[in-house]
């Protein structure tokens, strides 16, 4: 039995693009951790924010249960703080937050033949995170629905959790201390490094970055990122029809 | 602002959020995106992640002018590097703030 245990730990230490299936909710925990761990500090960061911002305790909880979206809860801070109004907020949050579109349809093709009920809760869990974890567990292993929920609600209890901490300690935290400025652009540029799946995205992000600038620099309000990502997009789109016509 | 005006602001966040969240989930399960649509959608995280970076990397966002050598940008190149190296969101988010915070020191 013991050479039958290092045979397998030999061939798992070999593979391990197939990793062995426990239990789905140990399954999704381990998968989940990374998620939970980053957000720790993106979210008592928006916390602090809200604090600073006046928004009581009890809206941070309710937004974070109600939204779950953490770059726009953040416009949502930046915007109330700076005495945006309602319908501007909500749009902007309409906005940022349609790309969740594309990772949904992604999804889908993963969680066929499930009931409708399942799949309305599933989509209150689809972030940028949970979406770039679980696609790459469906790839890579036999990933299935429960696995998939227990991360998306894993990562949302640390969201709440964190985002709710932030706002009851954020008086005792100096501003911007421990770099806590700095976890959302942090957040991004991992994220986007896990999305440059070749040229083409590389080339997309550039031209993105140089418009975004250009038009944030040019053009007031924050019409830059839905513009430049449109702009960007749609040349990264023929850039990559131009090489398919190519071969 | 009192309590139903919360509940109205995120409730309608919570609204708009979830609708894109919900609609392909529940009514594309099954059906096939049109290719242009699907290649034309995968490029939208990109863009979007760089859309939403070039201001913080590049621009005075007070002062909403041009600064190119800013902390937030030296720093993100090591962070970078951290990412391609371990390919991990959670250590790529410390190592990045812990660099942020050293970098107020240094004063770079």
């Amino acid at each position: 039995m013991i050479g039958r245990k290092e045979m397998h730990k030999q061939a798992m230490e070999k593979d391990k693009t197939l990793p062995k299936m426990q239990g789905w909710f140990r399954d999704g925990a381990m998968a989940s951790w990374p998620i939970c761990f980053g957000y720790i500090p993106i979210g008592l960061a928006l916390g602090v924010l809200a604090n600073q911002a006046e928004i009581p305790t009890w809206a941070v909880a309710m937004m974070s249960i109600l939204v779950f979206a953490g770059s726009a809860q953040f416009i949502c801070v930046a915007m109330l703080a700076a005495g945006s109004g309602v319908w501007a907020i909500i749009f902007t949050t309409f906005v940022v937050n349609l790309r969740h579109f594309l990772m949904s349809s992604a999804l889908a093709v993963h969680l066929g033949g499930l009931q409708r009920m399942f799949l309305s809760f599933f989509a209150y869990g689809i972030t940028d995170e949970s979406f770039a974890v679980n696609m790459t567990q469906f790839r890579k292993t036999n990933w299935d629905h429960k696995r998939a929920i227990t991360v998306n609600q894993l990562a949302n209890m640390a969201w709440v959790t964190s985002t709710v901490c932030g706002a009851l300690i954020g008086q005792f935290i100096p501003t911007g201390a421990f770099g806590t400025d700095y976890a959302l652009t942090a957040m991004f540029l991992a994220l986007l490094l896990f999305q440059l799946h070749d040229a083409i995205y590389v080339i997309t992000g550039l031209t993105a970055l140089g418009i975004a600038t250009a038009w944030y620099l040019f053009i007031p309000g924050d019409s830059y990122v839905i513009g430049s990502s449109v702009l960007a997009a749609s040349i990264g789109y023929y850039l990559k029809r131009y090489r398919e016509k190519k071969r | 602002m009192s309590f139903f005006d919360y509940l109205f602001l995120f409730g309608g966040m919570g609204l708009v959020t979830y609708l894109p969240r919900w609609l392909p989930l529940v009514y594309l399960a099954h059906r096939q995106l049109p290719k242009w649509l699907i290649d034309w959608l995968s490029m939208i995280p990109v863009a979007i992640l760089c859309a939403l970076l070039a201001p913080i990397l590049f621009t005075d966002q007070a002062a909403r002018s041009l600064e190119l050598g800013k902390p937030e940008f030296l720093v993100a190149i090591p962070t970078l590097l951290f990412a391609v190296k371990t390919k991990s969101l959670g250590g790529t988010v410390l190592v990045g703030m812990g660099l942020y915070w050293l970098s107020g020191f240094l004063s770079i």
